[in-house]
């Protein structure tokens, strides 16, 4: 059921920005500056955050759909939804914390200060 | 629903034979689409969290993008046939996935149909838009 409904908001969250995001990539055949200070808009501290819930939501909804998959062809599937649902979520946050690391790196260096 | 007094009550037609023409032929388009939300899902599995493994993790991440880089990818087909695939893919797996979220959560006939159009029609301007970008990008602009 909650999966279920995460999947959905997910879902929804992730095709809002691809929307946005095809109309910003759309600024190369504009120009190279214009294509440039939109994408500088993505390296701000604010919207680098926001990056990691992006990719936070696709992950989710990617694993959460080869579950899906998985319940609605692999005979066994129904049985294990339980123990699937809890594997994709270590999963998710095996993979989230090295990503969100890399992801926030350039932006917390930047903003504290290198600690060396 | 609407009540009416006994006296003034037409004759109910039965529910069974209110749909229009469809009884005995009823199409299977809901069973394609919820194959393809499968089917294209499992491949956007890899193009998505690939693109997002490279633009927003590896090397430096988003703050190595720029025009340059953009352009450097681009003269690759490799990449070209990866973003035409993984735009199209993605609208029309988002756009049939927003098509379900409308029916279940937008009662009125009139409210859904005006949504669904605006899906549709943003669904057609996106692919319209990223497939000509794509095709028609020129590194030696401006």
């Amino acid at each position: 059921m909650w999966s279920w409904v995460a999947h959905r908001i997910t879902g929804v969250l992730v095709f809002f920005f691809l929307f946005v995001h095809v109309l910003d990539t759309a600024l190369v055949r504009v120009s190279p500056d214009a294509y440039d200070r939109v994408i500088d808009t993505y390296k701000t501290p604010i919207v680098n955050l926001l990056e990691v819930g992006l990719v936070g939501a696709v992950l989710f909804h990617a694993l959460n759909g080869i579950r899906i998959i998985l319940i609605d062809f692999w005979a066994q599937g129904p049985r294990h939804q339980k123990a699937m649902l809890w594997t994709i979520v270590v999963v998710w946050v095996v993979l989230m914390v090295p990503g969100t690391y890399f992801m926030l790196e350039h932006t917390v260096t930047d903003l504290f200060g290198s600690a060396s | 629903m609407t009540t009416e007094t006994a006296a003034e009550a037409p004759l109910l037609e039965s529910p069974r034979t209110r749909s229009s023409g469809r009884t005995g032929q009823r199409s299977n388009h809901e069973l394609y689409s919820w194959l393809f939300m499968r089917v294209s899902g499992l491949v956007l599995v890899f193009l998505v969290l690939g693109h997002l493994l490279i633009m927003n993790i590896l090397d430096g991440g988003v703050q190595r993008i720029n025009f340059g880089f953009v352009a450097g990818r681009w003269s690759s087909p490799f990449w070209q046939v990866w973003d035409l695939l993984q735009l199209w893919l993605a609208q029309l797996h988002g756009a049939n996935g927003l098509r379900t979220v409308i029916n279940d959560y937008a009662e009125r006939d009139q409210t859904r149909f005006w949504l669904k159009m605006l899906l549709y029609a943003a669904s057609v301007l996106i692919l319209f838009l990223g497939t000509l970008v794509i095709f028609t990008f020129d590194p030696s602009i401006g």
